[in-house]
């Protein structure tokens, strides 16, 4: 249901989708540059979480080094790091 | 007298005795009769089981409001978990119990009074081991429902389930974030050196809960008794309560304190703790007492397919695998073994639960310079 068929998804998709998902899971919305974890609002469980989701979204896998908060820290952070690991925004039909 | 089969091997001690209550718990016909009566010898059944750390369940065809007020009324309602009360067969009520418990049908007991019950259960749970009415008051003298150790946490197993439940509950009714609802249960974490007596909870641990081993090396009894009395190893024990109780022993860590460095060689919690976060409250805290200690922390992390989370908590705790002259202290890394090393900071204290712990770097058998 993406609008490209062709696979790379835009830093713009990614954090729209990853905004959609984060409010979903913790009833709030998120500022793209907004500190997830600053507030101690969200637990080590949900960092886990993230990087399911992540992976499983964008079809990118998330190595030990790269699993650095600095890189979770923010939906921006998120996205930076989901297109440099050549990650599309494709949802379902994939296996 | 009770027609049927022969029960499996006594030895395999039964870990849930599942009561009918008509005619059995209690005497009488709760929905026929004007009253129903406890009789004292299965109050003291009841009893005597649940101090061995059996726990104990109900599957009655009856109306449930009722029964379970007759329960609260006779004051023994509290014993039991999971009780079935309805009007379906008696099999399935057994196997949603031992299901919801994680129990094999082989560690199950069930009593009844009524031989076709009885057999109902047999002929769908083979496993399930049946009893008589008439023997209600004699099944703590026999080999299956003695076990062998009763520890500090087997007394208190019930309570550990029941807690375990209402939190369960409690938590599918939260809308809120998960820091807000763990924030709500009041969590006290109590980091603190092994005794002996709790040795056999920690060795539980190590061999129970692979999944959040972080080493992935399991550590013998004898040799953590041995490492209790060296001066350069600390072995410290996790327990966690909340204002449900308490969740019984729940982390074990072994650190090897070298001059500059200390060497986090096994880190294990329990699975059930997991979403608390427990984790990373415990490596935060190890991250800030070597911070006070003046020393590097190396973390031993053997990656699995099931201790990603783990990896998770050590890396977004800032462990990485940069080069450091600290690294040289500890050989004998094992094969698989990461060595991920972390150059502290002081961490403020969790938000989520109040620690309670012993300060590491004061300890007088560190080795002097
Ligand atoms: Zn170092």
């Amino acid at each position: 249901m993406t609008t490209s068929s062709t696979g790379a998804a835009t830093a713009q998709e990614i954090e729209q989708e990853l905004s959609c998902h984060l409010e979903k899971r913790t009833k709030r919305s998120w500022a793209p540059e907004e500190d997830l974890f600053a507030s101690g609002a969200l637990s080590s469980l949900f960092a886990m979480e993230l990087v399911v989701y992540l992976e499983k979204a964008f079809g990118v896998m998330i190595g030990g080094p790269d699993l650095r908060m600095e890189n979770f820290r923010t939906v921006r952070a998120m996205s930076s790091m989901v297109l440099r690991l050549g990650g599309d925004a494709e949802e379902g039909g994939d296996a | 007298m009770s027609a049927g089969r022969v029960a499996p091997s006594p030895q395999v001690p039964v870990k849930c005795l599942v009561w009918d209550l008509d005619n059995t718990l209690w005497q009488g016909i709760l929905l026929e009769d004007e009253t129903v009566t406890l009789p004292e010898a299965v109050l003291t059944t009841i009893r005597a089981l649940d101090a061995r750390g059996i726990l104990q369940s109900v599957a009655s065809k009856n109306d449930h409001e009722t029964a379970w007020e007759q329960l609260h009324a006779l004051g023994v309602a509290e014993f039991f978990v999971l009780p079935e009360i309805g009007w379906g067969v008696k099999s399935a009520s057994v196997r949603r119990i031992a299901e919801q418990l994680g129990f094999a049908h082989s560690t199950i007991a069930f009593i009844d009074d009524q031989p076709a019950e009885r057999a109902e259960v047999a002929f769908h749970l083979p496993d399930v081991r049946c009893y008589p009415a008439e023997q209600a008051t004699r099944l703590s003298g026999l080999p299956e429902f003695t076990p062998a150790t009763t520890t500090v946490d087997s007394q208190q197993r019930r309570r550990l389930y029941q807690a375990g439940f209402e939190r369960a509950a409690e938590r599918a009714s939260f809308a809120g974030p998960d820091e807000d609802f763990l924030r709500s249960l009041e969590l006290v974490l109590c980091v603190a050196r092994a005794s002996g007596a709790e040795l056999s909870r920690v060795e539980e641990l190590t061999l129970r809960t692979s999944q959040m081993n972080a080493t992935g090396v399991h550590y013998p009894d004898a040799e953590l008794r041995r490492l209790l009395t060296d001066p350069a190893h600390e072995v410290l024990v996790a327990t966690l309560a909340d204002r449900f109780g308490p969740h019984g022993a729940v982390g074990v860590l072994l650190v090897h304190k070298h001059r500059e460095m200390w060497h986090l060689k096994l880190l294990a919690t329990s699975c059930r703790v997991v979403s608390f976060g427990v984790g990373t409250v415990i490596v935060n805290w190890l991250v800030d007492q070597a911070s006070r200690a003046g020393v590097h922390l190396v973390a031993d992390f053997r990656p699995t397919d099931r201790n990603r989370i783990m990896e998770v908590a050590y890396r977004f705790a800032g462990f990485g695998e940069e080069e450091c002259a600290c690294h040289l202290v500890p050989a004998d890394a094992s094969p698989g073994v990461l060595r991920l090393h972390l150059t502290p900071a002081p961490r403020p204290a969790p938000t989520t639960m109040l620690v309670e712990a012993p300060d590491l770097a004061e300890r007088e058998g560190m080795q002097p310079p």
